[in-house]
Parts: C-alpha cells; sequence; structure tokens
C-alpha cells in the first residue's frame, strides 16, 4: 500500500461555532468552510471559488474576517468561531447589519451575502482598532479608530466579490450601521 | 388590471430577503441527504483529440472513493438535443475542459485526490483556436442566436457608404467574457427506484426536467427538480450545464445522493461563455448628422459541439433610421468551449462596437453625441419596418443630460485635468427587445384569506418571488403579506425559464390571468370557502406569444466620468448612470439593483474583465477569479440608475418590459466614449486596460 492509499490522516478538534462547543475528528485535508458546511450543516458560509479569491466563505474567528475556505480545521483546536448564523445572536431580531442589507436590498442572488455581512462585521472592529487601509491618509494619527467614508469602505470591502453588482446597497447599509 | 394602491410599483422588500441574510436560504449543495456522496470531475487536458484510455486504479484504490465514471463505463444516456450535455459518451474531446471523468467519494477531499489520480492517455490532433477577420473557415450562418436572422439588409449600403460625405470605418474587438455567478454550478442528485431527483442551480427548472426525463428515457412525472435559490446566473444556468447531468449518473451509479459543485477553476469550460466579437462598423453620414449608411459585420467563434451565434449586429437593426443598412454575422467552428448566453448577449458587445462607432462619428462630424442620435431617431423600426410599441430613447438621453449635468460638458477631448488625471465624460444608448414566453399559473384563495400563487418561475436574484406576489396582490386587490408564492419545484404549474429578461413578463402575465380568474370565482362565490380553498389555472399560451404588428425594445441611456492616471494608464469611473424606459417598473427597489447590477457588470466589460484563448494550450488562460477580474467594491462609484414612466398597451397586462439586461448595455461604450473624451485615445479593444491606454497617450501629445 503506498502512502497515497492509507486512509487520510486525522485529528480530534474542538472548536466554538456561534457559542456552542463542538468537538470532531477532522481530515486534516478539510478546511473550516467544509466543516461548517459538512459537518456542522452551517450553510451560511459560502464556497464561491475555494481558493480565497471571492470572499463568499468569510466568518469570523476569533473575531477576525477570515475566508474559511483557506483555514484547515486542524489548526483551530480551541477557536471562536461566527458564522452569518450566528450575528444576530440569540435573539429573534438580525444583526443591525442583516437589516440594513434589506433595506438598502444590498444583494440580489444572496449567495456572497453571508460573507459580506461577516466581513462588514469584522472590517468595522478593524477601522475602529486603527487599522489603516490602502486608501487612509498615511499622516493620520496611528491606533485611532479610522473615520469611514465611502472610499473607506468600498476598500476595506472589496475583498468581498458580488457579481449582481450590490455594491452601492452595500456601502449603504455599512453607512447605516456606523452612523 | 384592477389596482389597490399598495403593491406594485411599491418597493416592496424581497420576500426571501431575511433567509438570505441569516443564512438560511438553501442552495443546490446544501441539501445535506442521508449517506450524501461528492463527485468531481477530471478536465481533459488537450484542446482536441480521442481518450484512448483512462486508468482509473489509483483513483479507486484511494479509501473513501466510489466510483470512477469515465467515458467507457458510464451509463449510457439518449443523445441530448444540446451536445453539451452529452458528457463521457464517447471518447471524443472537443475542447480542453471537456469533461472525461468523474470521481464519486464520500467527502470533496477524497474525490478531489482521487482525481489527481485517474490517469488519461490521448490521441490529441492539431487544433485551432485563434478567432480572426479573414478565417478561411468563417461561414454565414443563417440563424444567428434567438432565432434572429443572420443577415439584415436594404438598399445600397456599400454604394451609399462610398457616396456619404462623412464616413467612419472602424474596426471594434470584444474578448470572450465569463459569466461567472458567485455560486458555481452545482447538482445535488438523488435516485429513488426510478424515480429521480435533483436540486440544481439552474435557471428554469422545467427545461432541466425535460432535459433529464428525455436523457435518462424517464417519465417527466419521475423527475423533479428544486431550484428554490440559484445564486445567480446571468445567461450560464439557463439551460442545464454537464453539472445537472454528471451528478444524476453518478447518483445512478453509486446508489447513493451525490452533489457536484463544479469547481470555479473548470466553470470557464463547461458553462459557455460570451464568444469574442470582431466588429467592422461602416457609418456613413450626410454634413446634418443624418446616416445614409450604416454596416455592421461581425466575426464571431463557436465550438465543434454546437453553432451558437453571438447576434452582435442585431441591434443595429432598432437603434438608428438609415436608408441603407447592412447587418451580417460570420462565425467560426473551433476547437473552443462552447459559447452561450451572457447577460445581454448581442446587445451587450454589438452596442459597445455600435455606440463607439457613433461617437466617433458625432466627431468627426463636429456634432454633439446627444443631438447626433436624436437627429437620427427611426419612425419605424430599421430592420422590419415595424412601428414600436413605445420608444423613449430621446427621452432618456435628455433626461440623462439633464442629470448628469452633460449641458456644461466642454466637447473638445483633454480639456480637463486634475494633477496626473485627465477627466472626461461619454454618452451611449442601451436597447434590448422585451418579449414574453407563454407560462402556466395556480393562483388559491384560502379560507383563512389568505392566497397562494403556484408557478415554476426561478428568483435568481431578480426579485421575481416579490415581484411575483405584488401582481398577485394587485391583481386580486389584497394586500401583499397574504399573498405567498411558490416557485423553483417542479411540481408547480410549467414555465420558461429565467432568460431574455422575459420573466417578469411571462411568469407574471399567467400570475395576472390566474388571479384575474380566481377573483371573478370569489366574486361569484358566495357562503365561506371550502376547506381546500378555491383555484384557477391559467395559461397563456396563445397569448403570450402572439404574433404582435409592434416593434418591442426597452431603451436606455448611459453616462459615464472617468478619469484617467496619464502615468499609469489607470482608468477610474466616477460616476455612471443610467436612464431608463422600460415600460412600468413593478418594483422599484428590485428594478434599481437590476440595473445598477448590469450597470457594474458593464463596467467590468469596459475595464477589467478579459478572458484569452491561449493558443499554446488552446484553453482559457484567465480561468479563476484570480485572473479573471469581476469588478471589486472599490471599482465602483457613484452608480444612479433613473427612469421614465411608460404606458406601453401592446406588452402584457402589467406593461412592463424585461430589466434584468439593459443595464449592462452602452456601460461599456458610454465608458470608452469618456475614455476618448478624457485622453484623446480611442481604444477600440476592451477592456481598456493601462498598457492599451498608455499605448495610445504619447501619440495623443
Amino acid at each position: 500500500m503506498t502512502s497515497e492509499n492509507a486512509p487520510a490522516p486525522g485529528s480530534e478538534i474542538t472548536l466554538r461555532v456561534n457559542g456552542k462547543p463542538h468537538t470532531l475528528y477532522v481530515d486534516h485535508r478539510r478546511v473550516l468552510l467544509d466543516l461548517l458546511r459538512e459537518d456542522l450543516g452551517l450553510t451560511g458560509a459560502k464556497k464561491g471559488c475555494d481558493h480565497g479569491q471571492c470572499g463568499a466563505c468569510t466568518v469570523l474567528v476569533g473575531g477576525r474576517r477570515l475566508n474559511s475556505c483557506l483555514l484547515l480545521a486542524v489548526t483551530l483546536d480551541g477557536a471562536e468561531v461566527t458564522t452569518v448564523e450566528g450575528l444576530g445572536g440569540d435573539g429573534e431580531e438580525p444583526h443591525p447589519l442583516q437589516r440594513a442589507f434589506l433595506d438598502r436590498d444590498a444583494f440580489q442572488c444572496g449567495y456572497c451575502t453571508p460573507g459580506q455581512l461577516c466581513s462588514a462585521v469584522g472590517m468595522l472592529a478593524e477601522a475602529a482598532a486603527g487599522h489603516p487601509s490602502h486608501v487612509t491618509d498615511p499622516a493620520a494619527p496611528s491606533g485611532r479608530p479610522v473615520p469611514l467614508d465611502r472610499p473607506e469602505i468600498r476598500e476595506r470591502m472589496s475583498g468581498n466579490l458580488c457579481r449582481c453588482g450590490a455594491y452601492p446597497g452595500i456601502v449603504e447599509a455599512v453607512e447605516d450601521v456606523i452612523r | 388590471m384592477p389596482h389597490t394602491d399598495t403593491a406594485l410599483g411599491a418597493p416592496a422588500e424581497r420576500l426571501e430577503g431575511r433567509q438570505k441574510v441569516t443564512g438560511a436560504a438553501r442552495y443546490a449543495a446544501e441539501y445535506p441527504l442521508p449517506g450524501r456522496a461528492h463527485a468531481w470531475p477530471v478536465p481533459a487536458a488537450v484542446a482536441r483529440g480521442r481518450v484512448a484510455e483512462v486508468d482509473t486504479s489509483a483513483a479507486r484504490a484511494l479509501p473513501g472513493v466510489l466510483a470512477v465514471l469515465t467515458p467507457g463505463d458510464a451509463p449510457r444516456l439518449a443523445e441530448p438535443e444540446d451536445a453539451t450535455l452529452a458528457v463521457l459518451q464517447e471518447p471524443r474531446v472537443p475542447h480542453r475542459g471537456w469533461c472525461v471523468a468523474l470521481v464519486v467519494a464520500e467527502t470533496p477531499e477524497t474525490a478531489r485526490a482521487a482525481a489527481r489520480l485517474v490517469r488519461v492517455r490521448y490521441d490529441s490532433e492539431p487544433y485551432d483556436v485563434e478567432l480572426t477577420e479573414d478565417h478561411p473557415d468563417a461561414h454565414e450562418p443563417d440563424v444567428a442566436n434567438a432565432g434572429l436572422p443572420g443577415r439584415v439588409e436594404h438598399g445600397d449600403p456599400e454604394g451609399a457608404f462610398a457616396a456619404a460625405p462623412t464616413r467612419v470605418d472602424v474596426a471594434y474587438r470584444v474578448p470572450p467574457l465569463h459569466n461567472h455567478p458567485m455560486e458555481p454550478h452545482a447538482t445535488t442528485a438523488h435516485w429513488d427506484d426510478d424515480r429521480l431527483t435533483v436540486y440544481t442551480s439552474s435557471q428554469g427548472g422545467t427545461t432541466a426536467r425535460s432535459v433529464l426525463a428525455q436523457m435518462f428515457e424517464l417519465p417527466e412525472d419521475h423527475v423533479t427538480v428544486v431550484s428554490e435559490h440559484v445564486g445567480g446566473g446571468f445567461g450560464s444556468k439557463g439551460t442545464p450545464r454537464p453539472d445537472l447531468v454528471l451528478a444524476a449518473m453518478a447518483a445512478l451509479r453509486t446508489a447513493r445522493p451525490v452533489t457536484l459543485a463544479y469547481p470555479r477553476r473548470y466553470l470557464p469550460t463547461v458553462v459557455g461563455h460570451r464568444a469574442p466579437t470582431l466588429h467592422r462598423l461602416r457609418l456613413g453620414a450626410a454634413p446634418d448628422g443624418r446616416l445614409t449608411a450604416v454596416v455592421h459585420e461581425v466575426t464571431t467563434h463557436t465550438s465543434r459541439v454546437k453553432e451558437f451565434v453571438e447576434q452582435a449586429a442585431v441591434p443595429a437593426r432598432v437603434m438608428y433610421a438609415t436608408p441603407n443598412l447592412r447587418t451580417v454575422h460570420r462565425v467560426v467552428a473551433l476547437d473552443v468551449p462552447s459559447p452561450s448566453w451572457m447577460r445581454a448577449p448581442g446587445e451587450s458587445p454589438g452596442m459597445y462596437a455600435l455606440e463607439s462607432a457613433v461617437d466617433e462619428l458625432a466627431e468627426a462630424l463636429g456634432m454633439d453625441p446627444i443631438r447626433l442620435r436624436i437627429r437620427n431617431e427611426p419612425v419605424h423600426e430599421p430592420g422590419t419596418g415595424k412601428p414600436f410599441s413605445s420608444r423613449h430613447l430621446v427621452q432618456c438621453l435628455r433626461e440623462g443630460a439633464r442629470r448628469f449635468g452633460w449641458d456644461e460638458r466642454d466637447p473638445r477631448p483633454r480639456s480637463r485635468r486634475e494633477g496626473p488625471w485627465l477627466l472626461g465624460t461619454g454618452v451611449a444608448a442601451a436597447t434590448y427587445p422585451s418579449s414574453a414566453v407563454p407560462a402556466t399559473a395556480t393562483a388559491r384563495a384560502l379560507p383563512d384569506g389568505t392566497f397562494t400563487v403556484r408557478i415554476n418561475a426561478t428568483d435568481i436574484g431578480t426579485g421575481a418571488r416579490t415581484v411575483l406576489a405584488q401582481i398577485a396582490a394587485d391583481t386580486l386587490g389584497t394586500a401583499l403579506d397574504r399573498v405567498r408564492t411558490e416557485i423553483g419545484h417542479s411540481d408547480l404549474p410549467p414555465a420558461w425559464l429565467a432568460g431574455g429578461s422575459t420573466g417578469t413578463a411571462s411568469w407574471g402575465w399567467a400570475v395576472h390571468d390566474a388571479c384575474a380568474d380566481l377573483a371573478a370565482r370569489l366574486a361569484a362565490h358566495t357562503g365561506p370557502l371550502p376547506a381546500e380553498g378555491l383555484d384557477a389555472h391559467a395559461d397563456t399560451a396563445g397569448k403570450a406569444d402572439a404574433e404582435v404588428p409592434y416593434a418591442r425594445h426597452a431603451f436606455g441611456a448611459h453616462f459615464a466620468e472617468v478619469a484617467v492616471d496619464t502615468v499609469t494608464g489607470e482608468t477610474r469611473v466616477r460616476r455612471l448612470l443610467g436612464v431608463f424606459a422600460a415600460g412600468h417598473i413593478l418594483n422599484p427597489r428590485t428594478a434599481r439593483s437590476q440595473f445598477t447590477g448590469g450597470m457594474i457588470m458593464g463596467l467590468g466589460m469596459a475595464l477589467t474583465e478579459s478572458s484569452t484563448l491561449d493558443p499554446a494550450f488552446g484553453d482559457f488562460t484567465e480561468c479563476d477569479l484570480a485572473s479573471y477580474h469581476v469588478p471589486a467594491n472599490a471599482d465602483v462609484p457613484a452608480v444612479e440608475a433613473h427612469w421614465i414612466e411608460e404606458d406601453d398597451t401592446h406588452l402584457n397586462p402589467m406593461g412592463a418590459k424585461g430589466i434584468g439586461e439593459i443595464g449592462i448595455v452602452g456601460t461599456a461604450a458610454a465608458i470608452g466614449n469618456a475614455v476618448h473624451h478624457a485622453t484623446g485615445v480611442r481604444c477600440r479593444e476592451l477592456p481598456l486596460t493601462p498598457d492599451r491606454i498608455l499605448a495610445g497617450l504619447p501619440a495623443a501629445g
């Protein structure tokens, strides 16, 4: 038997997803996106390209926005993951950004939408923490919250492709929650 | 129709919106059927030839692999009408990327790993993937896409052009383009004895069902097709693609439910693309701007699998009055992937070329391009002589000019500068046909005062589910929240696919008729409703497809402002503004998204999107989203869509024209014309990338 024919190696990990702990035995090749979709049935995170090029799989890991298709699940033992299903918390009410996306018709087919929402939540935290972007004035004081005007929002949301072209609504929706 | 003042024309929120923003909306690959397996395709690695041998031993030896289907052993299917669906049926390889094997395994990881272990030996043959204007195999087809005649002409276009005092004779090129909906083409298939159920990412479940029934030789009622939510399509999911057939074969072979989500990188070769078009435009005009000759000649490619002719010369039959017209298509069959529909096939590349050439003519005449267009406004449709059911292009141009501030424009190129940036503005017109196809629908009144409308329509993001409920609510004289729409399931009354901007007109017509009938039945009914409710059914066959003595089209006007960096050659769009005349707008919220979404795809066509058939490999070079650049948020500036309400009684009961495609038509030309105004550089090949602009800048001084 060649190494190619051996059963796929795996490991047991424990991670919290939307506040709930899960202990799973994961194939070492499994990425977080497939763990969410196939093992946990959380299909909100979408597979658009599986190569970190489209952002449809964006989730929050430890509060940071990441492409879940590029994260090997086995590296996430102990991680805290939030998906679109968990954005609203336990309540019936959606997250203010989800409400704003509805108000602004910030989507059409809806396939990139969970990634856009998670990305926007992560992006707001980055700006609040003073992370500069490509369009931030280099003279701006470092470490201070970055005000989010339209160019900042567009730049920071550019890791999430939308083929329907809902970008104007997405920018307006983000503006709605920061006002 | 009876109107309440609430539903039609109201900016109703998408009925499935809450599901989409919470992640609850289910797409084709997201049905976790018990025992579900995963499939992974093996794409052909040669551009032309035959599969001589497939060695599957290493793949099959991998633990977790359930089956490997090859051309030698895949289930034999009846020959489909669409030859792109005859996958794994014979060893012939018509183009690179054609599916030559399919692995089915317990997990997607194992399926992917095993696909790499499949060894395919080919007998390869010389191939040709290069489209040229003078290709010796080019022929003139009788019929282009959408059943349109390949050639339409009248008068003496050659003589009139030669005699014209002002002439423009220019060549434009549009490269191959990819639809790339965010949801890859995917199907989950499941057999229960001799009954097949598929969850598929399709723009039309009725067609998917009949294709499966025909190919697997099943009665139609043994096939169930579910397409509840579809992550975009833009034409590439119009009719079934190979994922549907492959998933059904894999499920049959393994006796397991199987999901095949086609990998992104493999999509461009199997789901269709916008064929490249080479245009020659000749416009002849009198000194007052009146067109004396319009000649639009298009050369395009198709595959060896089937003939698809991008009907790019067609808009010249619609747009401008001229006594001498020639529009003609030539097509070359090459060893390339099969082209198909991409948002506004024909109009989109055709209007890029035509509207750019009109801008060149305006410059040659020293005339304002809006005035030139208005000067050539036809009374009847030039190609057919039919009167227009409605045509408000001039109003769109004037309203757009007012909103955009066109009158303040200095027409001289290179007249505005901001540091290293040259600024310019451009205008172009847009057109797209308004048609309808027959559909069926039922409407039911329930004793609790609510209504259910059922029709196998598909909402690929257009807002169809919502607007159909609005049509029903108005026709029934009830509130929108009392209407439930059931769509996206083949148990529902059959209807045509979401394509050609026909959805609202076609499905809406059937829903309207069913609801009108139900309203009449309710009016005649006395006493409480029976427990099962009261039904009405409608079939618009003979009505929706009736011949009409009118040319029916939507029109629009696009305005663009760009800044071009003289150092890098980069073009940034600052503003896009569109004004459309598309009948009654039934839902301003979703309509605006349709218009602006189309304009943004047009921005991509103008500036970022391009694909290349590499002659060395015979494959698309830009096959994924890292190399094929669909616009990102930072590429998209202020985009505005406005409309002129039209009252057109020759369309359908709603008076609505389709709006899904016209937004892309004209956008690329408006941007290209703005780049010329900014820089004096006339790029005649899309996209307008920095290398092309820079190459022109020094010459332009």
